[in-house]
């Protein structure tokens, strides 16, 4: 097993890392910048190095600041949990170039899915579906409109190097063609330091349904089942539930394989997601795009296998077996994931502010992976999360009875919260039925 | 006179107008970014933009002078 590890991470992510390494007995290393000095996974890692001013630019971002943190306490690996550098090739070159572990698949499979245009390709020639898209990157209006004419509206348009839901939109015609290409283009450069497009048909009634797998150390590939994350405001996810209630067992079925395809096709290592879209008319579904990192909503998976994937990520970066039987896992009950952001509930814009009350739920079946605590600061230079209330059922009545109870305890005062809007969803005829699709939000909001 | 003030705590990420424009109503002045959201900032009414008050970078809080309008 490893012996130490930093994670480069920051609030909740980088707290449920650094519990599950010194859970294992993992020396573990924490960075942090000036403005999250008082965030609980500082104080509960081994050793916190600070590395910077508040921008992540100046901080979370900046390689060889993490690299010499990472020399300065002797730390053997490092985990970089999601955002930030997780996805970056050139990061996870520069940690291996210094003899340390990569938690992490191969820098080739992240550049690999990190060109959307080229995973979509290498998907379709090992046979896993993928919409009508383009095949080289749009770089100029009128090549946009060209491609979108081919494809056939409505058109999605989306940064290539892209992530998170940032930068995309969907067009219905031509008239709206021009803007969305020049806005998707200024995202891309700003957000993702490049500026190709890509153009894809735009499903409507989709649910975005993702496949978790983990590529093993003897090079097999698993898959453990899928997450439903359709409900979304802005293209970022806001709620997720496993198993999907809108798949069915034999689709279930042609999902998960085709997304170990995916990972056998890149030589996959470690804990990745194969996202795609279901359309829910066709009862089909198509390739999305792969994440070659841990993702948010990962808790719904472990909390239904039982098995804890950062440990498995630990595993497999030290060549070992996982802990666990890959023939037989066994998905029980139903799991749902509530993003508690930091922001209104209404509008859903961003709410900072000085935390001045903060009781987690607590009681059967739930799991809160909180990133503050009373008396931290919510500052605006990272995203809005705040914690991840997570609860677990026996079946889907019983995991969302309890999540409408969980939501009803978990107080927080200071920032505004969308705890509220929680409540309304779990109210909501719509995903109490389980029968919706990823405009959800908008229709509870019209 | 028209005054134009920041609606939330945010950084300044982009300053789109230059004092001395000419501007309309629903302009574009700059762009505030908060918590990975981007926030356009717009003129109400129009004429030239005697003032900016913010560069980019600066924090400005909720109720902070961005823009004077004449």
């Amino acid at each position: 097993m490893l012996n130490s590890v930093l994670v480069a991470n920051r609030g909740e992510i980088a707290r449920r890392i650094l519990a599950t390494a010194r859970r294992l007995g993992i020396r573990a290393v924490a960075v942090y910048s000036e403005a999250d000095a008082d965030l609980p996974f500082v104080a509960e890692a081994d050793e916190a190095v600070p590395i910077g001013p508040p921008p992540p630019g100046q901080s979370y971002l900046d390689s060889g600041a993490v690299l010499a943190a990472a020399r300065r306490t002797g730390a053997a690996a490092i985990h970089p949990g999601y955002g930030f550098l997780a996805e970056n090739p050139g990061f996870a070159r520069q940690v291996l170039a210094e003899g340390l572990i990569w938690v992490g698949p191969p820098p080739e499979a992240i550049e690999q899915m990190g060109d959307k245009i080229n995973a979509r390709n290498l998907m379709a020639r090992v046979g896993v579906p993928v919409s009508a898209g383009t095949t080289e990157p749009v770089t100029t209006a009128a090549a946009a409109v060209a491609e979108a004419a081919r494809i056939g509206y409505p058109v999605m348009v989306k940064a290539a190097a892209g992530g998170g839901g940032i930068g995309m939109s969907a067009v219905t015609g031509p008239d709206g063609l021009a803007a969305a290409f020049e806005t998707a283009r200024t995202r891309a450069e700003r957000f993702f330091g490049d500026p190709a497009i890509l153009l894809e048909r735009y499903v409507e009634r989709a649910r975005h349904v993702e496949v978790q797998i983990l590529g093993l150390a003897d090079d097999r590939v698993v898959a453990l089942g899928e997450r439903d994350c359709s409900v979304q405001r802005r293209h970022q996810k806001v709620a997720e539930e496993t198993p999907s209630p809108g798949v069915g067992e034999a689709l279930r079925g042609r999902m998960l394989a085709a997304a170990v395809r995916a990972g056998e096709a890149v030589g996959y290592r470690g804990a990745g997601t194969v996202e795609c879209l279901v359309d829910t008319g066709a009862g089909d579904f198509i390739f999305l795009e792969m994440n070659t990192r841990l993702q948010v909503e990962h808790p719904v998976t472990e909390l239904v296998t039982g098995i804890d994937l950062v440990e498995q990520q630990f595993r497999i970066a030290a060549g070992e077996p996982v802990s666990f039987a890959p023939d037989q896992v066994r998905p029980r009950g139903h799991a749902v994931e509530l993003r508690v952001y930091a922001e209104d509930p209404v509008r859903f814009l961003p709410s900072p502010g000085t935390i001045t009350r903060w009781e987690e739920p607590t009681g059967p079946g739930v799991r809160v992976d909180a990133g503050y605590k009373a008396g931290n600061k919510v500052t605006t230079f990272y995203d809005p999360l705040l914690a991840k209330l997570c609860v677990h059922g026996r079946d889907r009545d019983e995991a969302l009875a309890r999540a409408r109870e969980a939501v009803a305890a978990f107080r927080i005062a200071g920032p505004r919260t969308n705890l509220p809007f929680h409540a309304e969803l779990l109210a909501s005829a719509e995903f109490r039925s389980g029968d919706y699709d990823t405009s959800i939000i908008a229709r509870l909001r019209s | 006179m028209a005054e134009v003030r920041a609606e939330m705590v945010a950084n300044v990420w982009k300053v789109v107008a230059a004092e001395g424009d000419e501007v309309s109503d629903g302009d574009t002045l700059v762009i505030l970014e908060s918590m990975k959201m981007e926030i356009p900032v717009l003129a109400e009414g129009s004429g030239r933009l005697a003032r900016l008050h913010v560069a980019e970078g600066d924090v400005v809080q909720e109720g902070d002078l961005i823009a004077v309008i004449e």
